[in-house]
């Protein structure tokens, strides 16, 4: 050992030598080499971020949707205010002198020699009021700064706004650009399209020497970047249908989507109750972000991708169309409307076919349907049976966009839920269930759930008789006149293009069938045959939900629209007269004048259906 | 029980002073880096740095007391279970930190953030000092050799994954420990190759210097001939270090994240891109020399005052000695680290323990590397890495960690009297 007790001087040494080394180096640093004295004294470099213009948005027929209004910023440094005239300046701005006392000091603590902000988001007039007054008060200075304005009051759930950005989001590196201050998308499409709206911010550096004098570019804007400005997008929303639809829902609640089927381009999108997006901009926004989130009716709430509720008659169509597919049934299939299944509300002859069983909305025959779809003899087991049976319905029905994300171009979309064999599994044990279990699930209501949207991709997918695009609300980014790839793919559906006919044919029977359950709501005579299909959302708490879906014109449809309204009551005094307004406003331009056409939009606008349900 | 007066006899007064006076020095200079002279704030305030920085050393005090009052036996007892609470802590962090600024290190709880790869330092040393006393180094025993590598090599690997290279790093300090073990000295003049090698591969374009090395090994075995009869050991090397040479430019260019590779860059040519990765060793150096001779004097540094160095309470508070205090300045700091390194080395060298040795000399090259790295960076001869310079830098969790390490030596040490009696 007493060997290597000699190591510790080579150890000992090792210190020794950095140290000297170090010393030798700062002496080099500190005392020969005088340039880094110069650079201390004669400049420091100050960095200046120049920020770019938010891209805009437009409708589908190039109205403005979003624009970028100037906002001002008061900014001071608390080092350079010394020996200004307190007073004056709290008179000029009309701030009492507590106030400014209170502000200076949050001010220093912050940081004494950089900028923070004093008074935010001044009007343009605001600025102008005191933009001479400026130059008495060293040490306060503008930046400008930009915030969206909206020329309309609608469409605020789709468009979304925007705001400063959290602190958690600045520890994140995902947003390693994004400085304290900054704002960004926080909902809608500012949010999903945030990378295309923001540009890219630019930056100059000026020197300044040690008491924060600018002396000029630092080397002649080397490394100045310009600022890049965002890309505007092109929405496929029609501002007029949009406008319109808000009016058909004011007062009331729910949602309406409608799709332009042959390309998934959404034509107006409507979560009610809804608000002037002028609110959540500007200085008042977190005053109005407030009262709107303390609202009992949730106006914040997106309703067509966040309202879960079961499907209900509409879903019928899909069970028919699987039916079909899977050979149980075919137009021609009649059943008996038997109560003792299941309870129907309709008061209708049995229905002898598939067209009869659509006009009304026949729930036993609808259960017989189901049922001969899950049970089909493929097992012996009747638990066997009933499970493959519903699990290979239920890889259809996902087909059709059920059950998951469609992949909406908005973000926190609602999946909705149809329930498989594993959930009837876990709760009632393997052997527990069969149809008798589950037949709820036939005419749409039971462990179901879909939202809007869900339902207005059902009606483009039958429009376009057994294919989809994703639906979304931007067509158009920067200079190029395409969506985002994903929404260029066309979708198949698990049944084929053929069984759709007596589908439609059913579908358009509800609308001109005397017996059909949509007869209040046609529009034949004004040359559009409407195919449709309504349904009534049981609601334990209270007033039944309306529900409509539909599309038009029958051949080379144009418009595939789901209303849903709340508390509303039966769909076809509703929903079904809505959605055809809707429907004639898109297709013919306006409302016809006569007689009845007037008295229905007065009656939609009012909510004169309130007066039939136990609202 | 007769032990305080035993402690307070045969504790090294003299690391300790060293330990109060650095203490003290940081604190005022901590004061001096977060300073603004048209805004005093009071040096004992809450809410800057300095005044936090008092709470600090006022826990550590209440540490200190503890540490010298457990057993001195437990420190080697309980060497491996420490080490292996801190491995789960590690795990721990990995799992369930959240990312701040690209990196997993911090586990929260409330408002408090505490940084466990400080605290594995102390562990590790522990558990590689409680290994090393049942080995002997010199027996070349290759299990052994593989089993300190695992201990010493863990922490680090954890540490790295949360994306914390600082850290990480200073575990190679424990080399110099192995070498004063008995380790094979042939480790080190290897490493100090490998990182020459490393450097200059940074600088010159490696077939250029690749050519310099096979032209001066031919001429060298030319006037040597009888190196030939060595070539066997002679070429093999000759392609590992050319093997190295292509493998760190690759790791250097393919390997490297974004900013660690910036961070090289900086070091090699900060001039380049002063206002990108050059920023903060340009400001450093800018700072540190204006100081001059004698400084700029106390509470007077311009750069400093104005918050033109970046993290100046922190990594860089080296710019705050340098440009206060000036040349006469930093060498009294780097005095000051040289006479405590020394004088731990003076006290691992007495211990009659291969175990209470050993620490010892973890605790000082762990230190050194600290001092090493966080200086050399600020006058632009290390890469800029995120580690604090100890006992000035502020920060709990560093404060913490350093005083840990160093007590548990000082503990250990004040029973070197009673062992004589076992």
């Amino acid at each position: 050992m007493k060997y290597l007790e000699s190591r510790k001087y080579i150890i000992q040494a090792i210190f020794f030598i950095v140290g000297a080394v170090f010393a030798v180096k700062l002496f080099f640093i500190q005392v020969l080499n005088s340039e880094y004295k110069h650079a201390a004294e004669a400049n420091a470099i100050k960095r200046i971020v120049e920020y770019p213009s938010r891209g805009l948005i437009y409708d589908r027929k190039g109205k403005l949707l979003v624009q970028n209004t100037p906002v001002y910023d008061l900014m001071v440094v608390p080092k350079e205010i010394k020996g200004i005239d307190t007073l004056r300046f709290c008179q000029l701005f009309r701030i009492p002198l507590e106030e400014f006392r209170l502000k200076i000091a949050a001010a220093k603590v912050f940081s004494y020699v950089k900028p923070s902000p004093f008074l935010q988001k001044l009007t343009t007039e605001e600025f102008a009021s005191i933009q001479d007054n400026l130059v008495e008060f060293p040490g306060f200075y503008i930046n400008a700064r930009t915030v969206r304005g909206y020329p309309h009051q609608s469409l605020s759930h789709a468009l979304g706004y925007i705001g400063e950005i959290s602190a958690r989001q600045l520890e994140d590196t995902a947003y390693s650009e994004y400085e304290q201050g900054d704002y960004l998308g926080i909902s809608g499409i500012e949010r999903q399209y945030e990378k295309h709206l923001m540009g890219r911010k630019g930056v100059k550096y000026r020197m300044v020497n040690v008491r924060g004098i600018d002396k000029g570019p630092f080397k002649q804007g080397l490394y100045d970047t310009a600022s890049v400005a965002g890309q505007n997008l092109s929405s496929t929303i029609d501002l007029d249908l949009q406008q319109y639809a808000e009016k058909l829902m004011q007062g009331k609640k729910g949602g309406i989507v409608a799709i332009e089927p042959s390309t998934g381009e959404i034509l107006a999108f409507v979560s009610a109750p809804f608000y002037d997006p002028n609110l959540l901009t500007g200085k008042e926004l977190g005053n109005n972000y407030m009262a709107l989130s303390k609202d009992p009716n949730k106006p914040l709430f997106n309703r067509p991708i966040k309202s879960t509720n079961p499907p209900g008659s509409v879903f019928k169509l899909v069970q028919a169309l699987i039916g079909l597919e899977e050979g149980v049934l075919t137009p021609q299939t009649g059943y008996p409307c038997n109560q003792s299944l299941v309870k129907c509300a309709h008061g209708h002859p049995h229905p002898s076919n598939l067209y009869l069983g659509i006009e009304n909305s026949c729930n036993p025959y609808f259960y017989r349907v189901f049922q001969s779809i899950v049970n089909r003899g493929q097992s012996k087991n009747i638990y066997r049976d009933t499970h493959l049976g519903l699990d290979q319905w239920r890889e259809k029905v996902l087909s059709f966009g059920f059950a998951n994300k469609l992949g909406i171009d908005l973000p926190f979309e609602n999946s909705g839920i149809i329930a498989s064999s594993n959930y009837y599994d876990k709760h009632y044990g393997k052997t527990g269930w069969k149809y008798a279990t589950i037949y709820s699930l036939s005419i749409g209501q039971g462990e179901t759930g879909a939202t809007p949207l869900h339902l207005a991709n059902l009606m483009a997918i039958i429009a376009n008789r057994g294919h989809y695009y994703t639906p979304h609300l931007i067509k158009g980014i920067g200079n190029t006149n395409s969506p985002l790839p994903q929404f260029q793919q066309q979708k198949n559906v698990m049944v084929h293009p053929k069984y759709f006919e007596p589908v439609i044919q059913g579908m358009s029977q509800v609308m001109s069938s005397r017996w059909g359950t949509g007869w209040h709501a046609n529009i034949s005579h004004l040359g559009i045959e409407v195919c449709g299909k309504t349904g009534t959302v049981q609601n334990p708490h209270g007033a039944d939900h309306a529900v409509f879906a539909a599309f038009a014109p029958r051949q080379n449809p144009k418009i595939a629209i789901a209303v849903y309204i709340e508390n509303a009551g039966f769909g076809a005094t509703s929903a079904a007269p809505l959605a055809t307004l809707m429907m004639e406003k898109y297709i013919n331009g306006s409302i016809a004048k006569n007689a009845k056409r007037q008295w229905w939009e007065e009656y939609i606008i009012s909510g004169g259906f309130y007066k039939n349900t136990s609202h | 029980m007769n032990r305080s007066p035993r402690i307070t006899r045969s504790i090294d007064w003299i690391t300790v002073g060293l330990y109060a006076l650095m203490l003290l020095l940081g604190w005022i200079n901590v004061y001096a880096a977060v300073y603004s002279p048209d805004n005093i704030i009071n040096i004992f305030s809450w809410n800057i740095n300095s005044g936090k920085q008092l709470a600090w050393i006022g826990t550590a005090i209440v540490i200190i007391i503890v540490l010298l009052v457990i057993d001195y036996k437990a420190y080697e007892s309980l060497a491996y279970p420490i080490y292996a609470f801190m491995i789960l802590l590690l795990i721990g962090t990995l799992l369930f930190a959240r990312p701040i600024a690209g990196s997993r290190s911090w586990l929260e709880l409330g408002s408090i953030r505490i940084q466990p790869a400080e605290f594995a330092k102390f562990a590790t040393a522990l558990a590689v000092s409680r290994f090393m006393s049942t080995i002997n180094l010199r027996h070349q025993n290759w299990k052994e050799h593989a089993v300190l590598a695992g201990i010493t090599l863990l922490p680090p690997l954890l540490i790295l994954l949360s994306n914390e290279t600082g850290s990480a790093l200073v575990f190679g300090a424990f080399l110099l420990a192995f070498f004063r073990e008995g380790m094979s000295p042939l480790i080190l003049i290897v490493g100090t190759m490998a990182v020459a090698i490393f450097i200059i591969t940074l600088l010159v374009p490696k077939l250029y210097f690749i050519g310099v090395i096979t032209v001066l090994l031919g001429l060298f075995i030319w006037l040597n001939q009888r190196l030939l009869r060595k070539l066997r050991i002679i070429i093999p090397i000759y392609l590992a270090v050319v093997g190295m040479i292509f493998s760190v430019d690759f790791f250097v260019n393919n390997v490297l994240q974004e900013h660690q590779q910036n961070r090289i860059k900086a070091l090699i040519n900060p001039e380049a891109d002063p206002l990108g990765y050059g920023w903060n060793v340009t400001q450093s150096k800018i700072a540190i020399g204006s100081g001059g001779i004698l400084g700029k004097g106390f509470l007077e540094g311009t750069q400093t005052k104005f918050d033109f160095v970046p993290e100046q309470s922190t990594d860089f508070i080296f710019c705050t000695i340098g440009e206060e205090h000036g040349w006469i300045g930093s060498l009294l700091l780097i005095g000051l680290f040289m006479a405590l390194l020394s004088r731990i080395i003076f006290v691992a060298e007495r211990q009659k323990t291969v175990f209470g040795r050993s620490y010892g000399y973890c605790v000082a090259s762990i230190i050194f590397f600290h001092f090493l790295v966080n200086v050399g960076m600020t006058i632009g001869l290390a890469p800029v890495v995120g580690i604090p310079l100890p006992f000035f830098s502020y920060g709990g969790s560093s404060l913490w960690s350093f005083t840990i390490l160093l007590f548990i030596l000082l503990a250990i040490d004040t029973n070197r009297k009673q062992d004589l009696t076992r």
